[in-house]
């Protein structure tokens, strides 16, 4: 713990609901919920407007649309979101170097790492970097909390969510802890707060009552001690700036389990070439391929296979893939698989034979089962020769509803389409679709 | 069976028969060592189904006779024996074995479940033994060891008159061998795959006799079989092997482009300098080398980690290039080289690159031994 309040954590208020909302105007104060919208569909995000009907993230989809069955149920755009975290964690490292992002919508900042950090100025800073972030992302808010540790930095940007800040003054830390519930020290989920009612812990306060013996023996060693000093407010975990990209990976659950070892040998070889894709763009290439599944019953096992030296093939990688499949027992079916690959390298050593090889041949055999028209799902991008651009309103019985406005025009007018209308496209194609920093006025 | 012979020669032989025993046995008999007497003198043999060896030496042959037993226990004791006379008895189910003061009794395995060897097909031709086991050895340099891929872990011979190519290819690099052969029939074309540590270590193990004897039997009635037999010291080798069965790549169309960059470089040094700058080169990673101004530059390490370079002399012929190369495939095919120098060939940095060994800086290869890299796509 430091004498001053130097470490930032900042997270971006209801995250993927608040892209959306950006970019569809006619959203903009509704419900919106975004996560999986099949009827497996998990929530990943909810807007401030539908939390107040109690949806709530990792909630099902189903009870998600019980609960507030007048909210727009959007799929992720995830290119939005990558390009919008992407601009807010530059702006991050402006502040100093030592930026640890956790995921797209939230990172630690090590302020005292930055130039001319100043503690007693720390609230004009963070007041306009919280303005900063929300003019370069078009709108989106963030709140942010800082204190002298990161449990109390996280612990502090929720206190004003959202669209607030929270500076924790040094030597208040425990003062400010102790009444809260102990399910806000991070890693203090549903479980362990149960057993820490048994025994009659409620509060952080009260878990000052039991030795860190005492603690260990009910909650296990390593959360045990662990949460025996977080109580207390004592963490000396450093902020580490961004780590190395280790594996990059494609998974996916199914809307149903599928049983089909032809189906799935076509699933594993398109993701493996979306890993390839991914690879390529980051000038990588891996050496370690994973295949991983969850049978039905939720039983996840993964098989990994290291070839001869790394590669970006999207041939070779498909191929292990499948073989991996190959000697994959598919019990009663999977409802998820994904294709991973680590070992990563900056090199490739490439086959001599390669290249007389013929191209991929069976690069076409996986079209001729991809359905021929894109497919269609509440929320992505769309856009009309004559229309202009927009997003999918809603899609079913070989119809699609677009409707045409973007995060530039006021709220636009709805269009419906059959699915196959040449003239529809998936994708904007307006100038201003991707950004690059530095466009928005200011 | 019972026979009397000098233990330098017995410990040869039996080592070499044992050496190919299988560590782990399919079945018990198949760790034994066939000991066999008779008007030849003493035959010892060892199989695993896929490879058979045996060995035919002189011996005082008391009584005709055979016997099967364990082969690493017989190659250990005879080892470690005295150097004097060996006398080996089978005394009803066991083998009693004396040598100057030194007694052994040894459990004897059933004979009657060995299988049977197959037999060495008649003679395809004869090559001279020191040139055989330097061809193979040089071809071998480029073949696969992943035994997941069995058809790459081969070495391919194509007989063509009176030459034998022989190649191998691990799909990163490749090599291709001519040598001269007196083959039975003056038109021979035959082709046989056999798995290249079973063939290295056969011609190394007959260098000491002037001729192996090669016998292929294609496999038109059942698997195919190749056969080597050479001499050694008073006796005679032979190990047969089954052919590996595919397609093999067509690699010596690999062989055919020319070199837009030529360069010369001391054989020593290079193997020397890269041997050196790899160290920094973990698990493999990429060694650079420029070849600019005169000078072969060797880099190797990147970032964060540790970093080497070296630069030695060169003489360069054409464009400047900066290629690079996994350590290992560059150390294996140089180590190889007999020649002091050798001729390295590139097109571009993304192509593979030809190495051969020539007598001196100017020299046009003689295409005798020819090694092929394919170079590392650096990312960035």
């Amino acid at each position: 713990m430091r004498a001053e309040a130097s470490i930032m954590h900042l997270d971006l208020d209801a995250f993927f609901a608040s892209v959306e909302q950006r970019d569809k105007p006619s959203l903009r104060g509704k419900p919106v919920v975004v996560g999986g919208i099949g009827p497996r569909g998990v929530v990943s995000t909810a807007s401030y407007e539908a939390r107040v009907h109690g949806v709530r993230s990792a909630m099902r989809t189903t009870e998600a649309r019980a609960r507030c069955p007048h909210a727009a149920f959007l799929g992720g755009r995830f290119d939005a979101y990558r390009e919008a975290s992407r601009i807010v964690m530059d702006r991050l490292r402006e502040e100093s170097p030592l930026v640890e992002p956790l995921s797209l919508d939230e990172a630690f900042v090590d302020l005292a790492a930055g130039d001319d950090f100043d503690p007693a100025r720390v609230r004009d800073q963070v007041e306009r970097l919280r303005a900063d972030v929300e003019r370069l992302t078009g709108g989106l808010t963030a709140s942010v909390g800082v204190a002298s540790s990161k449990l109390m930095a996280k612990i502090a940007s929720e206190l004003e969510k959202p669209a607030g800040s929270f500076v924790v003054a040094p030597g208040s830390e425990q003062e400010l802890l102790g009444p809260m519930q102990v399910t806000a020290i991070p890693g203090v989920g549903p479980a362990t707060a149960e057993r820490l009612r048994r025994v009659g812990i409620t509060t952080v306060e009260e878990l000052h009552g039991p030795s860190q013996d005492e603690l260990a023996r009910l909650l296990g060693n390593a959360s045990g001690t662990s949460l025996y000093r977080l109580a207390r407010a004592d963490d000396a975990r450093p902020v580490v700036a961004e780590r190395e990209t280790k594996s990059v990976s494609v998974e996916d659950t199914f809307e149903t389990d599928v049983t089909d070892r032809a189906q799935l040998q076509l699933v594993a070889e398109r993701m493996a070439r979306r890993v390839a894709a991914r690879l390529a763009s980051h000038g990588l290439s891996g050496r370690t391929v994973t295949l991983k599944v969850r049978h039905h019953d939720f039983e996840t096992h993964t098989r990994s296979t290291t070839l001869a030296g790394p590669t970006d093939s999207a041939a070779l990688l498909a191929d292990t893939a499948r073989a991996l499949l190959a000697q994959t027992d598919l019990g009663g079916g999977l409802r998820l698989l994904g294709v991973g690959v680590s070992g990563l390298a900056d090199w490739v050593q490439d086959d001599l034979f390669g290249a007389s090889a013929p191209e991929e041949p069976d690069d076409d055999v996986p079209e001729a089962y991809e359905p021929e028209v894109p497919r269609w799902y509440p929320g992505m991008d769309a856009s009309h020769d004559e229309h202009g651009d927009g997003w999918v309103w809603g899609a079913g019985l070989g119809r699609v509803t677009v409707r045409f406005e973007t995060r530039h025009t006021p709220p636009g007018p709805v269009h419906t389409f059959r699915a196959d209308d040449p003239a529809l496209h998936a994708g904007h194609r307006g100038p201003d679709t991707t950004e690059a920093p530095g466009t928005f006025a200011s | 069976m019972r026979f009397r012979i000098e233990r330098d020669a017995l410990a040869d032989a039996v080592a070499w028969t044992a050496r190919s025993l299988p560590h782990r046995p399919s079945v018990p008999v198949l760790a034994g060592l066939l000991v066999e007497t008779g008007p030849d003198g003493l035959t010892l043999s060892g199989f695993d189904y896929e490879t058979s060896t045996r060995a035919t030496l002189p011996a005082e042959v008391i009584d005709d006779g055979r016997v099967l037993v364990s082969g690493r226990l017989l190659a250990e004791i005879v080892k470690s024996l005295p150097n004097k006379p060996v006398e080996l008895t089978l005394d009803g189910t066991k083998v009693a074995l004396t040598c100057g003061a030194s007694r052994f009794s040894l459990q004897t395995l059933p004979v009657e479940e060995y299988p049977q060897l197959p037999t060495m097909p008649s003679s395809s031709g004869t090559v001279k033994s020191d040139e055989f086991a330097q061809a193979v050895a040089q071809a071998g340099a480029a073949a696969g060891r992943d035994e997941m891929l069995p058809l790459l872990t081969g070495i391919r011979l194509e007989m063509e008159g009176s030459t034998i190519s022989l190649m191998a290819t691990d799909r990163f690099r490749a090599s291709l061998r001519d040598v001269v052969w007196a083959p039975e029939q003056n038109d021979v074309t035959a082709h046989a795959l056999v798995p290249a540590r079973v063939l290295t270590d056969t011609a190394k193990s007959l260098v000491s006799g002037s001729d192996v004897t090669i016998a292929i039997a294609t496999g038109d009635t059942g698997d195919g079989l190749i056969g080597f037999e050479g001499t050694v010291g008073t006796g005679t080798r032979r190990t047969t092997t089954r052919l590996l069965e595919g397609d093999f790549p067509r690699v010596r169309q690999l062989f055919a482009t020319q070199g837009e960059t030529v360069a010369y470089v001391a054989t020593q040094s290079l193997v020397e300098a890269v041997r050196r700058v790899s160290l920094v080169a973990e698990r493999n990673t990429p060694v650079r080398l420029t070849f600019s101004d005169g000078s072969l530059l060797l880099e190797a390490g990147s970032g964060d980690e540790a970093q080497a370079s070296e630069s030695i002399e060169a003489t360069i012929e054409g464009p400047d290039i900066s290629i690079g190369f996994n350590p290992s495939y560059l150390l294996e095919g140089l180590s190889v080289m007999q020649e002091p120098v050798v001729h390295l060939a590139f097109t571009q940095h993304t192509k593979p690159a030809a190495l051969a060994g020539v007598p001196e800086v100017g020299a046009v290869p003689d295409f005798a031994f020819r090694y092929l890299i394919m170079p590392v796509r650096l990312q960035s």
